[in-house]
């Protein structure tokens, strides 16, 4: 399922990060690549953009951005 | 006499919320010194490891890949040989609590050839979060030394300034970590084509649309460009994929490698960053402690600002008044050099430094904020409401600073990463009503707008005070849109980014960020605004009429020879009054509003506004004291505004009409919503963006904005009044 569909405290592995430019470089630089482990934490009052927790670090990501994450589990 | 010695270059770079800046500071002291590099928006500080070796602070950043000329900085820095003024050794500052995404760019730097040294930051923080890092292993795994650091507390400062010390001179090693071959060979043939250095040629081949790829068409003759495409295609193929996600998995696949064997992790406890994010990024709570944090700001800095600045100011009046005294008496008094002691290099000197509460309250805030980590929390909860104007949560804190001042609003536009959104912002910052527009509302709003209540609760001054400031927003977001679709089109910059773990503010980084924006402004600003203030001075001064000094003199030997006591005191006010008032009107910029009344016309404003608006250029709240002098009641007559009012509303043109009604009121009112009447904002622009283009451009928009918005708005409230 796309990382943008994931509630609160829901995840996986990441299976694959699409999208194109400067927003994938982004994406892939800060670590989000294949087969690392992604969890949603919450969500902001506005319902965008969305708290992750990737490793040890704790990633802010626009709805948009997320829904080129691809994660499975 | 000092010999000569050898200066060494060691430049500093890392990603955002490293601790690096707190590194510098550490490292430099005092020492530092800020300035720009040419032609683009990114500022320069530099500072002594210790004599003989001078440090560069690089700007934050995750990558090497680079998008724009700010960007590039960095790379080119880099990429410069010590024979060339370039650094000698890069230290890298890493987050020892997030170390493969932190060693990331240390692989980039690892390409450019210059030898490096690891400072892994904030050592502490990753042992409570219960990563233990062996640094020795880590050390062999990259090939370069390793130092255990923890800025905050000066803890490894002093073996990384002996490693640092100890690898100057020594050649960088080969880089550990080795590029899928397909991108090599595209690169070398680029590299020879171009005449580049192979770590440009790379970059070009990755970053799509970057600041290399364009170095290679500029230099690489005629179909560079289709040759670089030939090549990405060619080497997208053999690795059957976009290449950043081909760098993305050499990078983290041999970093997953280094890192297995050298950090080991036990279980901690549920941290308190994710305890206080529970509440703080919360969508009720975290929303309600946004308002309180903004909503302290704002009371704080109306609860001490105020009170300084009017310190401030009537100190300045003190002193004016002081020589005006000590040349009481002298052949000087009342004359020239007086004028210009006391309302030029006095008031001038006062302007500027009138700003510095505000500046430093404000950056007090931001300070703590941006260090404890709340900053970008910040933006997280108010992206999507920015959102529509184009921009992101990054612009809510300089946006929202500016509604106290537009100074330090344009000065924390550097918290944003993206040129494109900060310049965005910096542009529109100054629309959106500042303290100083305050005493102009509320003299307009009293004299004209009449105390009734609008549907028996409303009251309509209070209305009215609060549409002049939804009419900068309201102005400000389609602003913005436009903007961003013209003058800065580009795609949109990533908005994705880390929500540091949270950490007790650094006193010490807090009081210098606030120090260095106080003296950047005094400094580097005060100057240029000081020297305008004397110049609207002279064109108010000259050419002084001897006309209509000569007539004073004989008002006063009359009034002398006719009162005395408290009536003569009285007559002599009204007297130097007039004059002043008369030789305002005769002055240059008396004539200026002359000449420019048909351009006022159509807004309803006889010549008399029109030249206060015109003196006003250098900060807008000055308006209000010259339109004091033109009306004959001396400058400043006390705190009380009611008899300027009065006398507004009593105010009749040549043929009778009143000077001012409620939509010429109206109209002015807008004018000062909308226009850039402030010197300092423009040579703030000027100083963040590092060229004068900025500053003009933002005049120019925002005066002819707050010229259609007075015209409309005058026009259509004589249709309703």
């Amino acid at each position: 399922m796309k990382l943008s569909d994931c509630r609160p405290g829901q995840g996986g592995t990441i299976e694959s990060v699409g999208g194109a430019g400067r927003t994938l470089q982004r994406l892939l630089e800060l670590g989000i690549v294949e087969g690392r482990a992604v969890r949603v934490i919450r969500v902001a009052p506005l319902g965008d953009p969305m708290e992750v927790r990737l490793g040890d670090a704790l990633l802010s990501l626009r709805r948009s951005e997320a829904e080129a994450v691809e994660v499975s589990g | 006499m000092k010999t000569a010695t050898l200066t060494r270059r060691v430049a500093v770079i890392g990603n955002p919320n490293t601790g690096k800046s707190t590194l510098f500071n550490a490292l430099t002291g005092l020492s530092q010194r800020v300035g720009n590099y040419p032609g683009v928006t990114v500022e320069k500080k530099t500072g002594a490891l210790d004599e003989g070796t001078q440090l560069v602070d690089l700007p934050g950043t995750y990558s090497l890949a680079a998008y724009s000329p700010d960007e590039m900085i960095a790379v080119s820095t880099l990429l410069t040989g010590p024979e060339q003024d370039g650094p000698d050794l890069v230290v890298v500052v890493v987050d020892a609590g997030n170390l493969e995404r932190n060693l990331y760019l240390a692989t980039q730097v690892f390409e450019t050839g210059r030898p490096v040294v690891i400072a892994l930051n904030m050592v502490d923080a990753a042992e409570r979060a219960g990563i233990t890092i062996d640094t020795e292993a880590l050390s062999r795994a990259l090939g370069v030394p390793v130092v255990p650091t923890v800025a905050r507390s000066g803890q490894g400062l002093d073996a990384l300034r002996a490693r640092v010390h100890e690898t100057l001179g020594r050649p960088a090693p080969a880089p550990p970590c080795r590029w899928p071959e397909p991108i090599e060979r595209e690169a070398g043939a680029l590299a020879a084509r171009a005449g580049l250095p192979p770590f440009l040629a790379r970059r070009a081949l990755v970053d799509r649309g970057g600041a290399a790829e364009a170095l290679v068409a500029a230099q690489g003759g005629p179909d560079a460009a289709g040759a670089l495409a030939q090549a990405r295609a060619r080497a997208e193929t053999a690795l059957a994929g976009p290449l950043p996600a081909a760098e993305a998995r050499m990078r983290y696949g041999w970093l997953a490698q280094v890192t297995a064997g050298c950090v080991t992790r036990r279980p901690a406890g549920r941290s308190w960053t994710d305890r206080l994010d529970a509440v703080l990024t919360h969508r009720a709570l975290g929303s309600l402690v946004l308002v309180g944090v903004m909503s302290a700001m704002f009371l704080s800095v109306f609860q001490w600002a105020a009170p300084l600045m009017d310190l401030i100011e009537r100190g300045f009046q003190g002193v004016g008044d002081l020589v005006t005294r000590t040349l009481s008496g002298t052949p000087f008094q009342g004359g020239l050099l007086e004028s210009l002691l006391v309302n030029g290099v006095v008031a001038g000197v006062g302007g500027v430094l009138v700003f510095l509460p505000q500046i430093a309250i404000l950056f007090l805030f931001i300070a703590l904020r941006e260090d404890c980590g709340y900053l970008a929390r910040a933006a997280f909860l108010m992206d999507r409401l920015l959102r529509f104007s184009g921009l992101s949560g990054h612009s809510f804190i300089p946006m929202l600073s500016s509604f106290a001042c537009a100074v330090p609003g344009i000065m924390a536009a550097r918290t944003i990463g993206d040129r494109k959104s900060r310049l965005t912002t910096i542009l529109i910052t100054p629309l959106l009503s500042c303290s100083a527009r305050i005493p102009i509302y509320a003299l307009l709003i009293a004299a004209f707008v009449p105390a009734t209540m609008i549907a028996g609760f409303l009251p309509l001054q209070g209305l009215v005070f609060a549409a002049m400031y939804f009419v900068g927003i309201a102005v400000a977001i389609p602003v913005a849109w436009v903007v961003q679709r013209t003058l800065l089109r580009g795609p949109p910059a990533p908005f994705v980014m880390e929500l540091p773990p949270y950490q007790w503010p650094s006193p010490r980084t807090v009081a210098l960020r606030v120090l260095d924006r106080c003296r950047a402004f005094v400094v580097r600003a005060g100057t240029l605004i000081f020297a305008f203030s004397i110049l609207i001075w002279a064109l108010g001064t000259f050419p002084r009429s001897e006309e209509a000094r000569a007539e004073a003199r004989v008002e006063r030997q009359r009034a002398a020879a006719t009162l005395s006591g408290e009536a003569l005191r009285q007559r002599e006010r009204e007297i130097a009054n007039q004059e002043a008032g008369e030789l305002l009107r005769r002055s240059a910029l008396g004539r200026m509003g002359r000449a420019l009344e048909p351009a006022f016309a159509p807004l309803g404003w006889d010549w008399r506004i029109g030249m206060a608006t015109l003196a006003s250029f250098p900060a807008r709240e000055v308006v209000v004291s010259t339109l004091r002098v033109i009306y004959d009641l001396g400058e400043a007559e006390g705190d009380d505004e009611r008899d300027l009012a009065a006398t507004l509303a009593a105010a009749r043109r040549p043929d009778g009409r009143p000077a001012f009604d409620l939509a010429v009121a109206l109209s002015l009112l807008v004018f000062f919503a909308l226009c850039c009447q402030c010197f300092s904002t423009l040579v703030t622009i000027k100083r963040e963006t590092n060229s004068w283009r900025w500053p003009v451009f933002t005049f120019a928009y925002m005066t002819a904005l707050a010229y259609a918005g007075a015209l409309a708005t005058r026009h259509v409230a004589a249709l309703w009044l």
